[in-house]
């Protein structure tokens, strides 16, 4: 098993001409918690969207071992769970069930095995007793979480988040990085919260203008007040 | 990651483009009626129509290609006029034989099928150059200057301005969708026809919904600036002289044209 995301050389702009990444590199090995920070537009969405094969640029994107082509597209969805940065997009069905249901189902599963993995889903984000609920009158702390569920009843090797805390309040936030800390898989987590960089990911991946700009442990990266200023982020 | 070729404005240097919204609004509209008020088999005229929609076309700098592949969009609606071929009594050209039933096409028939095509294809071209030159803000301008109401008037602007967020945001959720749609060894990916259609219906349950409550949050943000149903904007701006003069030429020719068709073909 190699659970692991490489990037090689991808390049991709926009059908308005807009470039949105320059030949950005980088490789997560297996089990690795990497965290995705930069101002807005650097890029960090468009590089994610591309790990999950929703958009193909110019370059190499190999994960788990997969080239990321449309011939696998499949197979790189099953083991990449994308989790979008709006619960919303994320949230599509009428009720929990069959949100979490909804990529088991496709993929085939028997029924059992469906309830099995929805049901171990909402364990793994303390949502059990959601499962009957409507989505859209959940709370954004709640619907966080469910979105987190919707892909780990995929069992996906990789896990890559789009801002899970953004819009939290203290206590959500809290919930949410106890169970991000609980999940095993290899993790790349794009995020503005700097403080659940230092808590959660050893190491630190700053984008820019479309360009990886820095990477490495997040002690240095984040204690690195000029690096910091230059990418429009603050020191805490 | 937003749309944009929903909008069919299309910036180019040309004359068509530089004419007042107003002027290229009511001669559309003339155009349109014109061609739809033009009596059945009137062919010199609706040659000449078509000469007039293809000059501009080239005056607007689009390109015919562009326009030509467009205006191919009427055709569907026109199969509505199909049994036209059938029940229009006149001389019979052909029968089909279908069981013990048999349908017979008329010449006269088919004379009203064509031009019914060859109508509705020539005003597709000319709404086309229409929609393409003129922006959206300067058509909602000419709606105003004729004195469609301007309750209609801004929702027509509302719709345009969220027509771009919803199809925004049906596009995140079937991005959402295929996000997770995996496929694992040994299994057969996709589920039952059944399935699919009910994950579609919440699909687009859920887009209703939201543009329900955004409609809301929408509303109370104009309340909130002081809006009482009641649309304000400022005065149009004067028409100049040479608009004037243009209009009244292309209402004069399309008239004209109407006229002495009505006259040897009616």
């Amino acid at each position: 098993m190699h659970h692991t995301i490489e990037v090689d050389k991808l390049s991709y702009s926009y059908p308005d001409g807009h470039i949105a990444l320059r030949e950005a590199s980088l490789i997560v090995a297996p089990g690795e918690k990497v965290a995705l920070v930069g101002p807005n537009g650097a890029g960090k969405s468009t590089l994610m969207l591309h790990l999950n094969g929703i958009l193909l640029g110019r370059g190499h994107v190999r994960v788990c071992g997969l080239d990321v082509n449309d011939k696998t597209l499949g197979k790189v969805r099953a083991a990449v769970g994308l989790v979008f940065q709006n619960p919303d997009d994320q949230l599509f069905s009428p009720t929990v069930f069959d949100d979490v249901a909804f990529g088991p189902i496709y993929q085939g599963l028997p029924e059992a095995a469906v309830r099995e993995r929805v049901e171990a889903a909402l364990a793994a984000v303390h949502m059990r007793d959601y499962a009957k609920r409507v989505s859209h009158h959940l709370s954004v702390g709640e619907k966080k979480r469910i979105a987190i569920a919707t892909v780990l009843s995929m069992n996906p090797e990789i896990l890559v988040l789009d801002e899970p805390s953004a819009g939290l309040d203290p206590r959500a936030r809290r919930t949410l990085i106890n169970q991000l800390r609980e999940l095993t898989q290899t993790m790349l987590v794009s995020t503005h919260d700097l403080r659940l960089v230092h808590e959660l990911f050893p190491r630190t991946i700053i984008m820019d203008e479309g360009r990886i700009v820095a990477d490495g442990p997040t002690d240095r990266l984040l204690n690195d007040e000029a690096l910091l200023h230059a990418h429009g982020l603050e020191k805490m | 990651m937003h749309i944009h070729f929903l909008d069919p404005y299309r910036d180019r240097p040309s004359l068509i483009h530089a004419l007042d919204p107003r002027v290229k609004f009511v001669l559309t509209l003339a155009f349109v009626l014109t061609m739809a008020l033009l009596p059945v088999g009137a062919w010199p005229i609706y040659v000449l129509m078509l000469t007039l929609s293809l000059s501009l076309t080239v005056l607007s700098e689009l390109g015919l290609k562009y326009v030509l592949k467009r205006s191919l969009l009427a055709l569907p609606f026109v199969l509505a006029a199909v049994p036209l071929l059938f029940t229009v009594p006149g001389p019979a050209l052909l029968t089909l034989p279908i069981g013990s039933l048999s349908l017979t096409v008329t010449a006269t028939g088919l004379e009203r099928l064509l031009s019914i095509m060859f109508k509705s294809w020539v005003s597709v071209q000319v709404a086309l150059v229409f929609a393409a030159a003129t922006s959206f803000p300067d058509m909602l301008l000419a709606m105003r200057a004729v004195k469609l109401p301007r309750l209609i008037v801004s929702l027509f602007g509302l719709m345009w301005r969220y027509m771009f967020v919803l199809a925004d945001e049906a596009i995140r959720l079937m991005r959402a969708r295929s996000a997770r749609s995996g496929a694992i060894e040994g299994l057969q990916p996709g589920g039952s026809i059944l399935w699919r259609a009910k994950v579609t219906g919440g699909l687009a349950g859920n887009l209703f919904i939201r543009s329900l409550d955004r409609g809301e949050r929408i509303y109370a943000a104009m309340a909130a600036r002081g809006y009482d149903g009641e649309i304000r904007s400022f005065p149009l701006p004067p028409i100049t002289s040479t608009s004037w003069i243009t209009l009244l030429c292309g209402l004069i020719l399309l008239v004209g044209l109407l006229l002495f068709a009505l006259l040897f073909w009616a």
